[in-house]
This record gives C-alpha cells, structure tokens and sequence, in this order.
C-alpha cells in the first residue's frame, strides 16, 4: 500500500473515530474526549496534508505510475500546469475538498479551544461527519491513488480548455468557500443541539462565513473572466448550472452576513440566520455535488462521474436532518420578546435585502433544476436559458444595488424622515445627474440598463458620501489630515466600512454586468485575408494567417488589425489550438484535427470597452492533404510526423481558407473584474480582525467610567 | 521505506489523538456558555454604542434620538457587563 492511500485510509478511520469522540464528550462533558475529538480534526489534517502532498509531487514529477497523473497530465505539460492538474480530475479535486474542509475545520477548532465548551464538541462532530463522507468517496469510490503497472512512458495530459492560469487558483477558491460554509453550518448545528441559540455562535464563526463569501465570490469571478478570455463563446456567464451551484450558496452567504448584524444587534432573526447558514452549507454540497456528478448539462462536465446516488443520499441526510432539528427548536429560535421595525432603519432594508436574495436564490435553484422537475413531472427534459434567467434576475439585482445604497445611509433601529432626507439627497441627485447625461449622451433607452446604472450610481454615491463624511468626523476630533483619517476612520470601523467597500465593488460590477449585457455586439463572419468586417463602429481587417507546431499542439490563427474612422486601435491575435486525440488510427496528422482544440482569444481590454475576437480556422478544407499525407505515412512518428505537421501548417499560411470569427465589442467589462478587486479588498478589510483589547476585569468604582474605559479599548 | 513512513503517520496521529486520554488535563468541562454569550452581547452592544455616535456624527440620527438610543444602549452595556463579571465570578462593586 502507497503513503498516500494509506493516509486517505487513515483519515476515514479518523474522522468517526474523532465524530464519536466528540459525541461522547459532549455528552459526558468529560474534557480529554472532547480534546480526542478536537485533536482528530489536528490528525486529519496532517495526514490529509501527507496525502496532498504525495500526489502533488506526483503530478510535478509526471510519475505515471499513478493512474491519475497518466490521465490528467503529460511530460509536455508546462510545470505550472502540472501543478493545478490534480484538481481537474474527480478524484484529485475530492481529495482538494478534504484538506481543506480538514484545515479550516483545524483553524475553527484552534481559535475555540477554550471558548463555546458546550458548542465545540458537536461543531466538531458535524466537520467530522462531513469528512467521513468525503473520505468514503476518495476510499472507496475515487481513490487518487490508484496505480498503473506497467506504468505507460508518457500521459494523455491535461484538459486543454484548463491549461489557463485561471485554473490554478478557481477550483482552490471555489472548495475554500464550499468548505468554510460548512464552519458556520457546523455551529449553527451545534448551537441548536445544545439548545444555544444566543449570538455566540455567529460570533464564533462570522468570521469563517465572511472568508467563505469571499473565496467562493472571487472563485466566481475568475471563473467568469477564464470563460471571457479562454472560452471561445464570447461570455462570462452562461446560467450554466455549475456557475448557478457556486452562485446559490454565496447568494445565501450574502443574506446571512446581513442578517447577523440584526440577530447580534437587535436578538431578531434567529430562527431565519439558522435557516439561512444551514441552508447555504446545503447549498455548498450541492455545488459540489453538481461539479461532480454530471447530473446536469454543463460546459463542466469533465467527466462523467458515479457519485450522484451517494451525493443525493448525502444532501437528503443533511436536508432532513436540519428540517427536523430546526422544527424541534422552534421554541429555543423565538425572539425574546416582540420588537419592531422601523421602515426607516437599517435592519429593515437588510430584511428586504434578505427577501431580494432568497428570491434570487430560488429563481437560479428553480431554473437551474428545470431540467430535473420537468422531466419528473413531464417525463421530458426541457430546460431554461438566460432569457429565463434574465427576466426574473434583473429586477431582482436592481432592486439589490439600489439597497446597497440605501442601507449604508440608514441609522440602526430608527431613522428620522428628515435625516433619511439628507442622507438620500445626495447619492439621489448624483443617480439623476448620471441618468441624464446618460441620456444626454446618447445612451440607447434601455429601461432595465439605465434603471441599473441609476441604482449604481446611487449606491456609489451613498459610499462615497458615508466616507466623506466619516472622514469630515475623524478630522473633526483629531485633526488629521483627509488620508490619514481615511484610514483611521476605516480602521476603526472595520465592518462598517469593509461592507460599504464591498457596496462599492458591487456597484460598479453591476455597471460592467449591465452595460456589457445590453449594449455589446455580437457577430460572426467568414473572412479570408486582406478583408474586412465592421462592428460597433470599428473595423476588423484580417491581416494574415499564422500556424505554429508544438508538441502537445497545433495551432492556426489569425492576425487582425482594428480600426476605427481610419485610425489604427489595436491588433488583435487569436488562435485555436488543436491537441492530438489518442486514437492512432486517425493518422499522424489527422490525429490532431481529431482530438480536442482551443480557442485562444484576440482581446484588446479597457475600461471603456473590450474588442474581442476568436477564430474558427476552416479545417475542413485542408481535409483531403490531412487524407493524402496519412494515407501516404500511416506510422509517421518523432521529427518526420513534426515534419508532416510543419508542411500542413506552413500550407494553412500560404493558402489560408476562409475562417470564420466571432467578433464582440462589449462595453465595461473590465468594470466586473475591478468590482471584483474592491469587493474582494472590502471583504478582506471586514474580515481582518481589530487589535486585541484589553479588557479590565476590576470593577470600577463607576460603572459608567468603566464602559467608558472599555469602549474607547474595543 | 513506503512501510516505515506509513507506519511513522499512523503512530504520529494515533498519539496525536489518544494523548489527552492520559494528559493530566483530564476532568469535567466547566460551563462556560452564559459568559460566551454575554462576551458576544457586549461586544455587539459596543459596536452599537459605536455606531450609534457615528450614525449621529454623520448625520443619520437628530440630536434628541440619539440621546436617548445612547442612554438605552449604556444601560443595556453596564447590565451586561455587571452580569458578564457575575459569570466570571468577580466581585460586584455597586
């Protein structure tokens, strides 16, 4: 048996093994088995990290001796793919799965080690639980460390649409947020087993749920930009149901993290934060449950999978068991005791923020299982696509961005209509001013873009008019200047202005969802070199015809220079890159043309527009030298097959067919990826943990002095 | 070799686990859930009180509400932390 398998082996045995201990210390309340529990978290991370490790040197060492590694990887592979390549597999991103489930397990369980005695042990058992079930998978149904004997010389290597560098760090941010989810589902369990519903519990874990949000929400966005610059669609998001598995949970996340603040501040909500955490950690195996199984028609369905039957079993367990341990706590969930809201407060738009979300999330959960209900009640599988998506979302996101905005000018528990008045005139006049100069400068009435771009720019506004004047506030009392008291101010209020920070990046990526969505061109042509086509405005003339030889590929291409009113803009190169398929009997050189292929974009990127091209070389008409050449060398290897390649590719150059092109103008797209910077610098800003205080623990001889001591050390 | 390593983790995590059942940290786990969750009371009422006053200083509260939401939420701070200190068994000073 290798180090690896033993150790996933290990790690199953470990993880019931820790589950009861902790079980049984919980119940006994004897501390050394809560600490076995706690510890067998500590063991299944350092055996799962030998684990990791052993297969990743696997992959860098291209030791084909391991099944995984001669199916997923190839000595050609460049090393920084390699290294990613174990996470395009099944059994290599299960594997990923687990570690980290077993590290952050490792890192909640440290940080409460002498904190919630009574919460832990069950917390425990729960991340525990998860990790036997994962362990299950890798032991019993992919196992990543299957061998191969004799071992083959070389391997069928990795994917070609994930050689990206995108692919080396979405999957890891992707399973960071799937398994931190589990960090505060784990405690909302624990907290209703042991009937402690208080804010404790969000307290402990707040934090793990933000770090969760976060991955899983820049996981997503670099999904989207590797489907923008790698896939040869011409989009960022499909409603394809992986990005919808990824995109539930953190829709969830982002309701709770809301609704927390009005749980710890006003003792509301209990009963709905419960559901809302549960439901996004259901929600975070869903997702994974959808990557892996191939249940849905999806652009990533891989390969095909075995594990939907144990994966539903799963799901259902922890649907059950979660309805059935909320319906018996019912009681334990109510609020204290009966308060209201103000309409004008800032725990009642987080409510209507929270109901937009849940129905957002339902809309993406309904559309994205249409397939599945329709062909349970139907018998045939009919499907939705973005128009669905679109006319459900988009009043949907409006309504968020504008709550975005509004929140932050909203005073907990109750604002007056007269200062609800002055902090809207603000940001409302700026939405106004951009609304009509929008249309002033000739923007195409499009009411759901403009109503979107209005609500951006409330939102933006609302941001920048609650920094100015904190800042106005700080400078005010400690007379510094406006950056140092920028950062003062921010530094203080960490949740406070991280979250405004996170509005902000909000915005303006729905600026670059709204304007790209409505006003982008899209067409597809057929040129031949020394044409040209127009688009928006600009024209796309086509140069030359370029090839390249390589040993993992193929590729033919295009050079096209852009124009616009006769001035040069840019040139763009895009290429399809064609991998030999490992059926030898489809020749030398057809075997290429039959394999896999990729699309490499031609992308001139700006914050006013993206020009974006990919092209479709015509094979086809090559076809019969392809014929010729195999039929004439059948067993063409080494440097006469490169040869041979050469010759085809040199022929494409000097006699290039027509190829067809996607052309797109699409306006403000980088806007996503820099809201995404900002959200991501916010959410890291709410998450950073203030200074330690100190805290007196002396009663004070004024209790009033005393919080006055402790306050000004919080 | 293979042998040696996989019997070198499975001593390790065994030891690693087992080790408390023979520490000298062995016993009853005291209650610490009430001090947890006034701890978590106190620090939300803080953040409160905070952002109450910046609520105030940035114009979202008139004077006169302030006043009094900032006298609630002190009252509702010292009774917290006089409970938070009865849990953690310190003398009271009235």
């Amino acid at each position: 048996m290798t180090l690896g398998r033993a150790c996933v082996i290990l790690a199953l045995a470990i993880a019931p093994i820790g589950a009861f201990a902790s079980i049984y210390g919980a119940r006994t309340r004897r501390r050394e088995w809560v600490a076995v529990g706690r510890r067998s978290v500590y063991a299944l991370a350092a055996v799962l990290t030998v684990a990791f490790i052993v297969l990743e040197s696997a992959f860098l060492r291209s030791d084909f001796s391991f099944q995984i590694v001669a199916t997923h990887s190839s000595i050609a592979t460049p090393f920084f793919y390699k290294a990613a390549a174990m996470w395009s597999s099944q059994e290599g991103s299960l594997l990923l799965w687990m570690w980290l489930l077993s590290l952050w397990s490792s890192l909640v369980l440290f940080l409460t080690r002498n904190r919630l005695r009574e919460l832990a042990p069950y917390a425990t058992a729960v991340l525990l639980g998860f990790a036997t079930f994962f362990g299950a998978l890798v032991v019993f149904l992919a196992n990543p460390f299957q061998l191969l004997s004799p071992a083959p010389g070389d391997g069928t290597g990795l994917q070609p649409l994930l050689r990206h560098p995108s692919m080396m760090i979405h999957p890891p941010m992707l399973y960071s947020g799937y398994t931190l989810f589990t960090v505060p589902f784990a405690f909302a369990v624990a907290a209703l087993i042991a009937r402690r519903t208080d804010a404790a519990w969000i307290r402990a874990t707040r934090r793990f749920g933000l770090a969760a949000w976060c991955f899983l929400g820049i996981g997503i966005l670099i999904g989207a930009r590797w489907s923008w610059s790698e896939l040869g669609w011409g989009g960022y998001w499909a409603w394809d149901p992986v990005e919808n598995a990824a995109l539930m949970p953190w829709l969830a996340g982002t309701a709770f993290l809301h609704s927390f603040m009005v749980q710890e501040k006003r003792g509301l909500l209990k009963m709905w934060n419960v559901c809302l955490v549960l439901g996004a950690g259901i929600l975070a195996i869903l997702g994974t449950f959808l990557v892996r199984s191939g249940i849905l028609q999806s652009i990533h369905a891989f390969g095909g999978s075995t594990l939907g039957v144990p994966f539903l079993g799963f799901i259902a367990l922890l649907v059950l068991g979660s309805v059935l341990l909320v319906a018996s706590r019912r009681e334990d969930l109510r609020s204290p005791e009966a308060r209201s809201y103000s309409p004008l407060s800032r725990e009642s738009i987080f409510l209507m923020n929270n109901v937009l979300l849940v129905g957002l999330c339902f809309v993406i959960f309904w559309g994205t299982f249409f397939p599945l209900i329709s062909e349970a009640v139907t018998g045939n599988k009919a499907s939705v696509g973005p128009p669905w998506f679109d006319r459900y979302t988009v009043p949907l996101a409006i309504g968020l961005v504008f709550l975005s905005g509004l929140g932050p000018l909203m005073a907990w528990r109750k604002t007056t209509l007269a200062g609800a008045r002055r902090s809207v005139q603000g940001p409302g006049a700026f939405a106004v001013v951009v609304l009509v100069a929008l249309l002033a400068l000739g923007v195409p009435a499009k009411p759901g873009a403009l109503a979107l771009f209005a609500c951006a720019a409330f939102a933006i506004g609302s941001v920048v008019q609650e920094l100015y004047r904190g800042v106005a506030v700080r400078r005010a009392t400690a007379s510094e200047v406006a950056p140092v008291a920028l950062v003062s101010v921010v530094r203080r209020n960490r949740r406070r202005y991280g979250g405004y920070i996170v509005h902000l990046g909000i915005a303006l990526l729905f600026i670059g969802v709204g304007a790209s969505a409505a006003f982008q061109h899209v067409r597809d042509v057929r040129l031949s070199p020394g044409k040209t086509a127009t688009i928006g405005g600009y024209a796309v003339h086509y140069v030359r015809a370029t090839s390249r030889v390589a040993p993992e590929k193929v590729t033919l291409g295009a050079v096209l220079d852009v124009s616009k009113d006769g001035r040069h803009v840019t040139t763009l190169r895009t290429t399809r890159g064609y991998y030999p398929s490992p059926d030898p009997t489809a020749g030398p050189v057809g075997q290429y043309f039959d394999g896999d292929s990729t699309t490499e974009v031609g992308l001139k990127a700006g914050l006013r527009r993206d020009i974006w091209t990919a092209v479709q070389p015509d094979v086809g008409a090559m076809q019969k030298m392809i014929d010729g050449i195999d039929k004439r060398f059948p067993l063409a290897q080494g440097d006469t097959q490169r040869f041979l390649l050469t010759a085809v590719a040199q022929r494409y150059v000097a006699a290039p067919p027509p190829a067809v092109f996607r052309l797109i103008v699409s306006p403000m797209v980088e806007w996503i990826w820099l809201g995404g910077i900002v959200l991501g610098l916010g959410g890291l800003i709410a998450i950073w943990p203030p200074p330690r205080a100190q805290r007196s623990r002396a009663p004070a001889s004024s209790w009033s002095a005393r919080l006055g001591r402790e306050l000004s050390r919080a | 070799m293979q042998f040696l390593l996989v019997m070198l983790v499975l001593c390790g995590a065994t030891a690693l686990i087992v080790s408390p059942l023979y520490g000298k940290r062995r016993g009853l786990i005291g209650d610490d859930a009430e001090q947890v969750a006034l701890e978590a009371a106190r620090d939300a009422k803080f953040r409160e009180i905070r952002d109450a006053e910046l609520d105030f200083r940035t114009g979202k509260l008139s004077k006169e509400d302030y006043r009094a939401l900032d006298n609630s939420l002190r009252s509702e701070a010292i009774e917290l932390l006089r409970r938070l200190d009865a849990a953690r068994g310190v003398e009271v000073a009235e």
